[in-house]
């Protein structure tokens, strides 16, 4: 187990990168704690996996350096960093039965065959596999083989750190739940600094103690769930986390007014000497539909998704979304929508300003 | 749905087997007809039976030549395979490089088998070849006219030179199949290199090497045209494989009863080899 640093590091995969945008990774400086839970969120294409390759070893930066506890690793060859890493895919070896499969790296790595026998049992029980350890990989559904990835790489005990790459993608609903507590589970037995990439909110937030946003190449937050989700940094982590997004507004702001499209709001704090372009951040939770309060709204469509309802809506030309309570009855009179003014975020050029 | 029965759609069939009746069935029969038939000229058959595969099978002749014959194809798939699997490993995976790779590997497989065979008898010539001379100064008494080990060596150096090429492309192929973090999970794994060959490539490659070994075995079974160019069957009867024995008796002796009856046998020893490669190899695959 150990501290990892990133330091100036970014990454282009051409050899001669010209501009900023030839980077896929931009620079970044950051410390994963030892020991901590991160998730690495974003969408498709924005440098996580090239991030993930990089830490374990499979890609050399062409800038920057990585630290392992302090000793620079940034050329060490994969074996040198003892990480396990999980893929996206399933990697299984077909003709090993899952059991040796289980026992690959550890025999790799030379351990006695009695340590070897009690982690793979061990390792078999978390997966659920103890009953098909001596079947031919071959063959097995993609999640089984998922299963035994998964397998193959929590079973070093030792390792720096715990890599996984969208590691659930292909595997039934109610088992990836099952096993994302398995993996917080080992996190909190072991205490392994574990990062693990994945596109999917909730798998997010729900494994990690710290989630990373990336977009575009870059890190634009780090923070628990909870401050991603009331104070987002940037524009993408308000509209990214969330279901629906945050709506986001153009919004001319001076002192505690804001004008938006439908009218002008109140504010909680006090935004002076703004430029770029300026907007007015909300989530639907934060909206409360009224009758008489508030800005006039035109409802389009209300959508039920069981805990909630989701109504789709117009404020002066912008549509918005608002989620109101199961138990709010919605009658035809509400027609106007009340920002509560403590939830609101302003952005200027898509950065979270701080009231004054 | 219920089939329509019409059986006015035989005809549509009957062009292909006309067709195929006259380029395969019938010249079969014909030779199938000559294996039990005897002449003594003038057009006039009589029954023989099995009296020409008595014979055969009592002829140091063909023995000899089916030994010959096993032994050379055992030889050519011990050599290529494992060396198409060591040319096609290193060989590299993209860029530029890959391209002419390719090509300069395909190049062999271009060449008509006669002109590998003229390549060959040439090449190795004392006199005027560059291989039989170069060999010859060096002090070594090579001449694969007149020595039998000589004749063997050139003739299986000529068939590796000449189909290696293949083995090495499909099992290329295999490995390019092969996703890349197949190879980034055994780094992880700490797998060493043998390991990375023996768990992930060669399996993923063990399909394409089964085709690669059945068509190797099936071409250097029937193999003709190169040996035949190159020592003509000798020096004596040393490279005298089963095909140009074949020809000796059916065009040279013009012994046309033996020589179908002989092909009938050689044709079933084909299928018969054919039909335990797949089957063993087929099910070593279920197995895994």
């Amino acid at each position: 187990m150990a501290k990892i640093s990133l330091v100036n590091l970014a990454h282009s995969y051409l050899p001669q990168p010209k501009g900023p945008d030839d980077f896929a990774l931009k620079e970044l400086n950051h410390d994963w704690e030892d020991g901590a839970a991160y998730a690495l969120l974003g969408s498709s294409g924005c440098g996580k996996s090239t991030l993930l390759n990089i830490i374990s070893g499979l890609l050399v930066p062409s800038q920057g350096r990585i630290l392992f506890d302090g000793v620079d690793v940034t050329r060490a060859p994969t074996a040198e960093r003892n990480i396990a890493q999980v893929f996206q895919f399933p990697v299984v070896y077909d003709t090993m039965t899952v059991r040796d499969n289980l026992a690959f790296p550890l025999r790799n790595r030379g351990r006695p065959e009695s340590y070897v026998a009690e982690r793979v049992t061990e390792i078999a029980r978390m997966i659920g596999m103890e009953h098909m350890l001596d079947r031919k990989a071959r063959g097995l559904t993609a999640d089984a083989k998922q299963k035994i990835s998964l397998g193959r790489g929590m079973v070093r005990k030792d390792v720096n750190a715990l890599l996984f790459d969208e590691p659930l993608t292909v595997i039934d609903p109610h088992m990836k739940w099952e096993l994302r507590t398995q993996l917080k589970k080992l996190h909190h037995d072991f205490g392994h600094t574990m990062i693990y990439v994945t596109h999917d909110q909730t798998e997010a937030l729900t494994f990690a103690d710290k989630v990373v946003v990336m977009y575009d190449g870059r890190v634009v937050q780090i923070g628990t769930p909870e401050e991603l989700f009331d104070r987002p940094e940037h524009t993408f982590v308000g509209y990214f986390i969330g279901s629906p997004g945050m709506n986001l507004l153009p919004a001319e702001v001076s002192g505690r007014q804001a004008r938006i499209p439908g009218g002008v709001t109140t504010l909680a704090g006090d935004y002076r000497g703004l430029s770029g372009k300026v907007q007015l951040g909300i989530r639907p939770e934060h909206l409360r539909l009224t009758a008489d309060e508030g800005l006039p709204v035109t409802i389009r469509r209300i959508e039920d998704v069981g805990r909630h309802r989701i109504i789709r809506a117009d404020l002066g030309g912008h549509d918005i979304n608002i989620i109101a309570p199961e138990d709010q009855a919605i009658t035809p009179e509400m027609g106007r929508v009340r920002l509560d003014p403590l939830r609101v975020n302003i952005y200027a050029d898509d950065w979270r300003v701080a009231a004054a | 749905m219920e089939k329509t029965v019409n059986h006015k759609a035989w005809f549509l069939v009957l062009p292909v087997l006309m067709l195929v009746a006259f380029s395969a069935v019938i010249p079969l029969m014909t030779v199938v007809n000559y294996a039990f038939q005897d002449t003594f000229g003038n057009n006039v058959f009589f029954w023989h039976g099995l009296g020409w595969f008595e014979d055969l099978l009592h002829s140091d002749r063909m023995w000899n030549a089916l030994w010959r014959q096993l032994a050379f194809s055992g030889i050519i798939l011990a050599i290529e395979i494992p060396l198409g699997v060591f040319v096609a490993l290193n060989m590299p995976k993209r860029g530029v490089w890959a391209s002419v790779v390719l090509v300069l590997m395909s190049l062999p497989l271009l060449i008509p088998w006669n002109v590998v065979g003229t390549i060959w008898q040439i090449f190795g010539r004392v006199d005027i070849g560059l291989l039989g001379y170069a060999l010859n100064s060096l002090g070594i008494n090579y001449n694969y006219t007149q020595n039998p080990a000589h004749a063997w060596a050139t003739v299986i150096v000529m068939d590796v030179w000449h189909w290696t090429s293949l083995v090495a492309l499909l099992a290329y192929a295999g490995l390019q199949s092969i996703p890349d973090a197949y190879y980034q999970a055994a780094r992880i794994d700490q797998a060493s290199r043998w390991k990375v060959f023996r768990h992930i490539e060669l399996p993923k490659m063990a399909g394409v090497l089964m085709i690669a070994t059945l068509l190797r075995f099936m071409d250097s079974f029937m193999i003709y045209t190169e040996p035949f160019v190159v020592t003509g069957g000798g020096p004596g009867s040393a490279t005298t494989f089963l095909s140009i024995d074949l020809v000796k008796m059916a065009l040279g002796q013009f012994d046309l009863g033996p020589a179908a009856a002989f092909s009938l046998m050689y044709f079933l020893v084909i299928l018969l080899i054919s039909w335990v490669f797949y089957t063993v190899m087929t099910n070593l695959d279920k197995r895994g």
